[in-house]
């Protein structure tokens, strides 16, 4: 197993690499001792502060309408490694990580589906002297247990709407959890940069856009705003693993769209980009 | 005005041909000049005083009086109008020869520094003056290296070869191109035939020697000339051995050249007999050395060395003084670069298919620390970098930014803007070559490194190190002709590859081409001495100096993918019916080079140091120091064309990586991996430098400008801590390119980075623009 290649690209569509993989909804792993993981990437200038490298785990419970990840969704959709070899590799970027003040992104997928092996890798990048970066969604927060968020020292979170129906039906899933995760969050001082996906005609209505901004401009944890334009780069994914994109029709936000919500964050307090 | 008494004394030097007698007559008249007498040099009024005063050492100069700059760029002035002028009078040029190819060419004339008349573009506006020919974009023949390529080029750019230019090069005059044909085996014209041995220098320059131009500044050419006559004095007391005569006859050439320059000069009014007096005459007289260079030699890579530091003493003096202004300073930097991009040589058809879009190297190296730890950046390498605004992007000259972590952070900041608006510049690790090289040295072409007048390599092109396997396969037979061109050996039997059979095998044939190589190149610059001596460029060395022989590979990535495609899957032969393998099918996934995992970074690593060790193994002409470079220019396209399928997958005919580069689309995880396993390459073993090039697209980014200046200049400072030798920056977007391919004229300047040099993209061949896309572009 450990010399076999598991390093594949993101944009690898090889789906169900491991189809003995279990449910992602039902799967608990108390050890960690394996992950599935999609793929990693390194060198991105994005996903927290300075150059990081991102692991995408697989498995995930949301079905955002505007996923570009469509093929993270299941714990099959990735590669068995073992968490030794994770951490090898990772250990081969921790010196010109540090010297780049970046670290360590996990994403997906959902991080917290395999809470104990991305705990793990946390807690070995922590160890690499590696700043670290959640991805999360928050669904599943109150799965991460204080000692978990100890290994964390931001969280990118994504709100992806405030009003019930339109988060029920932008990603399939209640925002309950999300929002005592972001408020759990605030209690612990964490750092969080809160995402907002912008897609014209689903998630841009202003009082949605208000909702969140109200919601996180009071909270002193929150470092950033960051409002994502939708785009369309994932829909070849849909389209190549055969699943019905409904967004296929639907706009990147107008320049003028982005200013009007990027204000709206500002306006309520928050500190926006 | 020329002083009346020097110009008689150059005319009689210059019609003395006997140079024993010459010899004899500069004993008698010259002794070399006294410390005091140097040291009282109306000239260097203002400079501090120093060891370079007594002794032609350039280093010194520099040391004593160089003015580090530790700001950023908002002094900078913008291009004065005579520079606007020069360069309007040059776009109809620039734009018909995207068109047209090559505009014109004396095909009668020898070029010399004394063939031509002075030429002028503008002669109103132009401050600092000189071109190869009488007219700018008018060409000039160099039949010394070679006739036939003189007229394979001109016929190619519809031109007549001259009868008379053709009856003294076959009748009368043999050519460096003759000579080597003459000591060549039928191994090695087979081996070149084959193409696993390319782009070899035996019918055209070898280039990559830089002449020390600032040296003709500094002193002017009679104290030059005065030097040269101390030297050939020790050389006139040693018994004549083949050495020693060697020696005596390329110092008279060399002091027969530094006359010639001065006549040059004159021509245009100027009198460079004595030191340049001012910061215009400084850059005036720097640029003659160069043009006077490029009027000799056309070779592969001409580059200027490492001038802006050395102009900028001139240039902080006449500030001083108030007898310039930065619109001054800038207007001369400025209409220098202007004559830089405006060289021309006549090539050929298959050069161009090796070395793509007319470059020619001027590389000019900005930046890099002192050996007392001190940054070498000053005002004038920030104009340099700023012509690039001011007149454009262009590819030449080749900028080079040496890089090291202590650099000035105004400096590195500006760098990397410059980067992100032009792609123009390439940067090499200064932290790396100067416990090599020391502090005054340039690159010549795009990454071999050289301390500037007393060094210089005998440039060697490359193997194709993809066929020396598929060799090491086959038995010696290639795999697109069939023919035995290696030593014949039992080729590799049963159905699966077995990596340690293939790799003795390897072994063995890389041992054979490295000795076939080594032979050739011997024989290549033993000629290149004989017919094609560049006589002025090394007029601007010390007599005493170091010579390389510059070995190189290409295809590393294809080997590396290849012999980790056999250890770590099950890699089947295909065979012909005759038993030649053609094809292999790969069952699996092997780690690829490029996603810094050392499965096969380690593979990499070790065939440089290998092929090193072998090539040492020979020894060279004129007991040269063997180094190598991974390095392939635009010949990647070339070299794959010719070479067979591979065990890594790749398909007959298609582009090898350039340089150290991975394969297309291997790099799988992004720049940051990328780099890494580019870096794990040894320097040590090839210390004629190991090119990278990377792409970037602009993408929409959260971050605002200052940020990612701040994030790009860490990139850069950590690449060359993790042992990077060389990045080659493009910020560019795939749409841009797609764009340019179909509508040239909307892209007259589009500038890209290549493997070491940077070209005009719409002037690349169709093929070289596909394989620029499909080159892996990372995102920001």
């Amino acid at each position: 197993m450990a010399d076999e290649p598991w390093a594949h690209s993101r944009y690898d569509l090889q789906q169900a690499r491991s189809p003995d993989a279990p449910e992602t909804a039902t799967f608990n792993d108390p050890r960690g001792d394996f992950g599935w993981i999609h793929s990693y990437e390194t060198g991105s200038t994005l996903d927290g502060p300075g150059i990081r490298v991102v692991v995408f785990m697989s498995g995930c419970l949301l079905r955002c309408l505007y996923c570009h990840n469509p093929d993270t969704w299941h714990l099959k959709d990735g590669t068995l490694v073992p968490f030794e070899r994770a951490r090898t590799a990772l250990a081969a970027y921790a010196a010109p990580l540090r010297a780049m003040d970046g670290g360590l992104t996990i994403s997906g997928g959902e991080p917290l589906v395999q809470m104990h092996f991305t705990k793990r890798l946390f807690t070995a990048a922590k160890e690499m002297g590696l700043h670290t970066a959640l991805d999360t969604s928050g669904f599943l927060g109150a799965c991460a247990d204080d000692e978990y968020m100890r290994q964390v020292d931001l969280v990118l979170l994504d709100i992806k709407s405030w009003d019930p129906e339109t988060y029920r039906r932008a990603v399939g899933q209640d925002i309950k959890p999300t929002i005592q995760f972001a408020e759990r969050l605030a209690t612990l001082g964490k750092p969080v940069w809160v995402r907002f996906v912008l897609v014209p005609g689903l998630t841009d209505d202003p009082a949605n856009v208000e909702g969140i901004a109200r919601f996180v401009a009071p909270m002193k944890n929150v470092e950033w705003v960051e409002v994502l334009p939708f785009h369309q780069m994932g829909a070849f994914k849909w389209k190549a693993m055969g699943l019905n994109y409904e967004l296929s029709n639907t706009p990147s936000p107008s320049p003028d769209l982005v200013a009007r919500v990027i204000g709206q964050f500002r306006e309520a307090g928050c500190r926006v980009r | 005005m020329p002083d009346e008494a020097t110009a008689a004394q150059r005319s009689a030097d210059k019609h003395d041909q006997q140079p024993g007698k010459l010899a004899a007559k500069d004993h008698r008249a010259e002794a070399a000049p006294t410390p005091e007498a140097m040291a009282s040099v109306n000239e260097w009024v203002g400079f501090a005083p120093g060891r370079w005063q007594s002794t032609v050492d350039v280093r010194d100069f520099i040391q004593r009086n160089v003015t580090p700059y530790d700001g950023d760029e908002a002094f900078l002035a913008g291009p004065s109008e005579r520079t606007k002028a020069v360069w309007a009078k040059l776009q109809p040029y620039f734009q018909e020869e995207i068109r047209k190819g090559v505009l014109d060419v004396d095909a009668r004339t020898p070029s010399s520094m004394t063939a031509h008349k002075p030429g002028y573009i503008d002669r109103d506006n132009e401050i600092i003056v000189g071109l190869q020919t009488d007219a700018p974009f008018r060409r000039a023949i160099m039949p010394y290296g070679g006739l036939r390529m003189v007229e394979a080029g001109l016929k190619a750019a519809g031109f007549e070869a001259d009868p008379i230019v053709h009856e003294a090069f076959t009748k009368y005059r043999k050519t460096h191109n003759d000579g080597v044909f003459d000591a060549y085996t039928p191994e090695i014209m087979a081996c070149r035939r084959s193409h696993i041995i390319t782009g070899l220098p035996d019918s055209y320059g070898r280039g990559r020697i830089i002449g020390d131009y600032r040296r003709v500044a500094l002193y002017g050419t009679d104290k030059l000339l005065a030097t040269k006559r101390g030297e050939r004095a020790l050389l006139d007391a040693k018994w004549p051995t083949d050495d020693v005569i060697r020696e005596r006859e390329e110092l008279a050439e060399q002091m027969r050249a530094l006359a010639d320059l001065a006549t040059m000069a004159e021509g245009y009014g100027c009198d460079i007999t004595r030191p340049a007096a001012d910061a215009r005459e400084a850059v005036q007289w720097t640029y003659f050395g160069y043009l006077g260079a490029i009027k000799e030699a056309n070779g592969a890579a001409m580059s200027i060395g490492r001038i802006s530091s050395f102009l900028d003493i001139y240039i902080e003096r006449d500030l001083k003084s108030g007898a310039l202004d930065e619109a001054s300073a800038q207007e001369l930097i400025d209409q220098l670069v202007q004559k830089l991009r405006i060289v021309r040589f006549l090539r050929t058809p298959d050069y161009d298919a090796l070395f793509s879009g007319d470059p020619y190297w001027a590389t000019e190296c900005v930046g890099g620390m002192d050996l007392n730890g001190r940054p070498l950046v000053t005002r004038t390498s920030f104009r340099t970098l700023h012509t690039l605004t001011n007149l454009g992007p262009a590819p030449e000259p080749n900028i080079t930014v040496l890089w090291s972590r202590q650099l000035p952070d105004g400096f590195k900041r500006y760098c990397i803007k410059v980067s992100a608006e032009t792609s123009s510049i390439q940067y090499e690790n200064d932290d790396l070559m100067r416990p090599y090289w020391g502090d005054d040295y340039g690159i010549a072409c795009c990454v071999s490194a050289m301390r500037i007048g007393n060094q210089m390599q005998f440039f060697g092109a490359r193997v194709n190190l993809a066929k020396c396997l598929l060799y090491a396969i086959n038995g010696g037979r290639d795999e697109v002709s069939g023919e035995q061109i290696g030593p014949a050996a039992s080729p590799v039997s049963g159905d699966v590859l077995d990596y340690d059979d293939v790799m003795a095998k390897f072994d063995t044939m890389m041992e054979w081409l490295a000795r076939t190589y080594v032979h050739a190149m011997n024989c290549i610059h033993y000629m290149h001495d004989k017919y094609y001596y560049e006589r002025l460029e090394m007029a601007l060395h010390d007599q005493q100096i170091l010579r390389t022989m510059a070995f190189g590979i290409a295809g590393l990535s294809v080997v590396a993918d290849s012999l980790s495609a056999i250890k770590h899957t099950k890699v089947r032969p295909i065979r012909r019916d005759d038993g030649l393998i053609v094809d292999y099918e790969i069952e699996g996934i092997y780690p690829q080079y490029g996603n810094n995992d050392d499965r096969v970074d380690t593979i990499a690593a070790d065939l440089v140091s290998t092929f090193m060790k072998k090539i040492r193994k020979h020894p060279t002409y004129r007991n040269a120091t063997h180094t190598q470079s991974v390095l392939t220019i635009t010949s990647n396209v070339v070299y794959g064309k010719h070479t067979g399928n591979t065990p890594d997958g790749r398909k007959v005919g298609e582009p090898f990586a350039p340089g150290a580069n991975p394969m297309h689309g291997r790099d799988s995880h992004g720049w940051l991996a990328s780099c890494l396993s580019v870096a794990k390459l040894p320097y040590a073993d090839a210390q004629d430098g190991i090119s990278y090039t990377v792409s970037v697209s602009p993408s929409l980014n959260r971050l605002d400008q200052g940020e990612k200046i701040k994030q790009a200049v860490k990139v850069l400072d950590t690449y060359c801590g993790q042992g990077g030798f060389h990045m080659n920056l493009n910020v560019l977007n795939r749409d841009t390119l797609l764009d340019a391919m179909e509508h040239p004229d909307k892209y007259p300047q589009l500038t890209i980075r290549v493997s070491g040099y940077a070209v005009n993209f719409v002037r690349l061949t169709r093929e070289q623009q596909m394989d620029v896309i499909s080159r892996t572009f990372h995102g920001e």
